[in-house]
């Protein structure tokens, strides 16, 4: 059992839980992610790890099929059954010179430790964050706190710059100093559109990809991407990838591969409402459960 | 020991071979429950009535870890079958499950004298007996721990082989701690090997005698990230370390396609089912390929593979077929297990190999580009060598392929350790009698060092292993 010792809400369906794990939390570089298993009958799933400290991990989760959705009703005090990590090859930190760090939606939480170890590697930093609306735009403020430059865009225009995140890219792209590096996180067509931004002036630029993974420590496979015609386990040989090499097709395909499956769980899951996992949890727990 | 057999020898090879109890194959292959049923007290005495008790005990000899053979099947001929469970104990500690998965056929009974004139002695049937009936009755003899030694040892893989090892170091009064990167323990016998051959229950109690005996568990550590072997070595306070990770990266054919949905490797299609339980979704949360109605073919001739058909059998596919690239004499697979499959239902297409996988327009599996081959001059291994036929390409439809041509070692542990000495194919070099890598105080041992290879192998190297770290702690020379 691993104890959430923080829990709160960024933005609708968003959650930060900052949870005890000193092993991981003293390991933790960025980039790296950790395998979660919410409850005993529950599936393994991985999520980024957003920050450390000397004894807990932060991780930022979009609540989108059954296992973020129940992770997402869990608060402070309760407890995870597995955490294993940290996992992955870290980030690949560099002086570029100007470094454009693009995070769409939860993508965002995923590219902030990077780009804060860019930062920290002496980049000009510049970050691109993108959201469909308003409420939904995450990690702000925290980006702003070590960013030289930070633009923001929304699908309808509610906040920031109507638009997307690669019409601010383009603009960069082809100012009179345009980036050295680019790492863009988040929906693949937004990974696959940046990439073709900066294909053609041939900017350095790196994607972190989401496949289906099961073990996250090379054993099944499962995770499998195509990079420059080749077969890599991303669990072990990224999450991060050349976007100019990596085939988004394939990605996008093998990501539905259980969609059925996944419908048919969070159809289930809304019908039966989460509090049964809660009190499993608690009862593994006496008494660490604080009232919601 | 006394004899307690009544009956002459003649007598005695009058008896024939007992048969195994089975679920009928038209009901297990829609449960994963296990197929094997087990001997009752009366046939296994019936069974062991036919051991000669021959004085040259080669069955002894066909055992990888020497266990006792002749002696325990005496135990069971007097009906002391705790006795005969810890007279197997004394050489090996994972009876219930050796029982099930060991390839008797060519260890023990293999060198049973009653097989050169009819069926050997079914060794395997009473091991699981023997076994069995002490974890029924609840009295496993756990043997006593030495006096504590203030030495501490990490077992870094929970499979056979670092299972036994650390049985055998907390026996000799070491601190052990089993480091375990899953969330379960167990290794290939929990992620691997089906419930429908080897029930978890059996693979849990085991490690539940083993948290009795005083080992630690540590589940959710992956060594080369979570902590390192020089960690472990360093501020941990461990004074050896024995590296059982196994062969647990997959191969792949490389061929065009491999990318595509509906495409597993074995490792991915058994963990699903095996420690994830998708055969029970939406019961438990992880998913898998719904294969009820569609032809499933699984690629490779070992274990592995006729676990896999097996697995998409109960999963409910419509067909469930084997490709392997030699002929069914070369396949590697037990003998038990292909004819389980047969039964079941699985086809065998022999000496096919894939060449691609073909997918529609969505990236989804439809089809298998093979070729036919034919077995040309003995290859190093001594199996005909397959070469393809010209001109034999066809295509078998097919709507999920499960990849079982084999495993590598994981090289998590190695790359976090620079200085452990590796073979080209990633495995780690070690000693073959003391286990010693070329890093002092670590040793490795089972299928990191061998390459894929059997439980009860693994088990042997954790022994091995176990005995050399205890000298190597009692007298701290290297
Ligand atoms: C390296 C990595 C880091 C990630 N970091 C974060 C993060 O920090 N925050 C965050 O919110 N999300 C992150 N994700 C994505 C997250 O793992 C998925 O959203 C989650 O698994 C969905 O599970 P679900 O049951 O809620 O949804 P489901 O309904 O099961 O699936 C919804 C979508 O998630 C994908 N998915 C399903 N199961 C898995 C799985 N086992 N592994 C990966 N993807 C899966 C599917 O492609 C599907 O399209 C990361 C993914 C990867 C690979
Ligand atoms: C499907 C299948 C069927 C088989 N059937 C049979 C059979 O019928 N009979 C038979 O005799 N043999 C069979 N085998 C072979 C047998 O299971 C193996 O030879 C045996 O399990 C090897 O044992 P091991 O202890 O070396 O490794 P494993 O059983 O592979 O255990 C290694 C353990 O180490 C863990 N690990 C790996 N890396 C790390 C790390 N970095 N940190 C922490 N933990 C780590 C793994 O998660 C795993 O739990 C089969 C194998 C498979 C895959
Ligand atoms: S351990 Fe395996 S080979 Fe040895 S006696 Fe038992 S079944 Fe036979
Ligand atoms: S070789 Fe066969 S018959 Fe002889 S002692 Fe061993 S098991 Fe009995
Ligand atoms: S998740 Fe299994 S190999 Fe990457």
């Amino acid at each position: 059992m691993y104890r959430i010792i923080e829990a709160r809400f960024l933005a609708p369906e968003v959650k930060l839980f900052r949870l005890e794990a000193p092993d991981i939390a003293r390991k933790q570089q960025a980039g790296q992610f950790v395998i979660v298993r919410v409850h005993d009958h529950g599936e393994r799933i991985p999520l980024t790890i957003a920050a450390s400290d000397a004894t807990t991990v932060t991780l930022i989760v979009q609540g989108i099929g059954k296992t973020t959705r129940l992770l997402n009703t869990l608060e402070a005090g309760d407890a995870v059954r597995d955490l294993v990590g940290p996992l992955g090859k870290p980030s690949e930190i560099h002086y570029y010179g100007t470094a454009v760090v693009i995070g769409g939606g939860v993508g965002t939480a995923i590219a902030y430790p990077t780009a804060k170890a860019l930062k920290y590697a002496g980049n000009r930093v510049i970050a691109i964050l993108g959201a469909r609306t308003r409420d939904l735009l995450i990690l702000e403020a925290e980006m702003r706190e070590f960013c030289d430059e930070v633009r923001v865009t929304t699908d309808d225009g509610s906040y920031g710059v109507k638009g997307l995140v690669t019409d601010q890219l383009e603009a960069l792209v082809n100012s009179p100093t345009p980036p050295d590096f680019v790492l863009a996180i988040g929906p693949i067509p937004m990974m696959r559109a940046v990439a073709e931004v900066t294909r053609a002036p041939g900017i350095q630029t790196v994607v972190s990809l989401n496949p289906i993974m099961v073990d996250g420590t090379g054993m099944c496979g499962g995770c499998r991407v195509v990079v420059d015609g080749r077969s890599q386990f991303a669990c072990v040989d990224g999450p991060e990838f050349d976007a100019h090499q990596v085939d988004f097709k394939i990605l996008s395909a093998r990501n539905a591969m259980y969609r059925a499956a996944e419908q048919q769980a969070l159809a289930d899951l809304n019908q039966h409402p989460p509090e049964l996992h809660r009190c499993r949890l608690a009862d593994a727990q006496p008494g660490a459960v604080t009232p919601p | 020991m006394t004899n307690n057999n009544p009956l002459p020898p003649k007598e005695r090879m009058k008896i024939p071979r007992q048969r195994m109890p089975e679920q009928a194959s038209a009901e297990r292959r829609v449960n994963f429950a296990e197929v094997n049923l087990g001997l009752s007290a009366a046939l296994a005495h019936q069974e062991a009535l036919r051991c000669l008790h021959c004085k040259s005990h080669h069955c002894f000899t066909g055992c990888p870890v020497g266990v006792k053979v002749k002696d325990f099947i005496e135990l069971v001929l007097a009906g002391d079958f705790l006795g005969a469970a810890a007279k197997i104990r004394e050489d090996n500690v994972l009876p219930a499950v050796t029982g099930r998965v060991c390839p008797q056929e060519e260890q023990c009974e293999g060198c049973c004298v009653l097989g050169k004139n009819g069926e050997p002695l079914a060794i395997g049937y009473l091991e699981r007996f023997v076994a069995d009936y002490e974890r029924q009755s609840g009295r496993v003899g756990l043997p006593p721990r030495a006096p504590l030694t203030g030495k501490r040892v990490a077992v870094i893989g929970s499979g056979p082989a670092g299972l036994s090892a650390a049985g055998d170091l907390v026996q000799r009064g070491h601190e052990v701690t089993v480091f375990e990167a899953l969330h379960e323990l167990g290794g290939v016998l929990i992620y691997g090997i089906p419930e429908f051959r080897l029930p978890k229950d059996i693979v849990r109690q085991e490690v539940e005698n083993l948290t009795r005996m005083g080992v630690e568990f540590r589940t959710n550590v992956v060594v080369g990230r979570t902590v390192t072997v020089d960690e472990l070595l360093g501020e941990r306070g461990y004074h050896a370390v024995f590296i059982a990770t196994g062969a647990g990266l997959p191969v792949f054919l490389n061929i065009p396609g491999e990318h595509l949905c509906g495409v597993y490797s074995a490792n991915e299609f058994l963990t699903r089912v095996n420690l994830m339980k998708a055969n029970q979704f939406p019961a438990y949360d992880q998913p898998i390929y719904d294969c009820r109605g569609k032809d499933v073919a699984v690629i490779g001739g070992g274990n592995t593979a006729l676990d896999a058909v097996r697995t998409a059998v109960r999963l409910g596919a419509k067909t469930a077929s084997i490709a392997y690239r030699r002929s069914e004499v070369e396949m590697p697979a037990r003998v038990e297990e292909v004819k389980h499959a047969r039964e079941e239902g699985v086809q065998f297409v022999m000496l096919t190999n894939p060449t691609e996988f073909l997918g529609d327009d969505r990236g989804w599996l439809t089809g298998m580009k093979c070729q036919q081959m034919e077995l040309g001059a003995p290859d190093k291994s001594g199996r005909r060598r397959p070469v393809p036929r010209a001109g034999s390409d066809f295509v078998m439809p097919v709507q999920v392929a499960v990849v079982a041509i084999g495993n590598q070692g994981n090289p998590l542990v190695q790359s976090a350790t620079p200085d452990l000495r590796t073979n080209p194919l990633g495995y780690i070099e070690a000693d073959p009698d003391c286990l010693k890598t070329s890093k002092r105080a670590v040793f490795a041992g089972g299928d990191i060092v061998t390459g894929g290879a059997t439980v009860i192998l693994a088990m042997g190297a954790g022994r091995r292993a176990a005995q050399a770290i205890h000298d190597y702690l009692s007298h701290g020379t290297w």
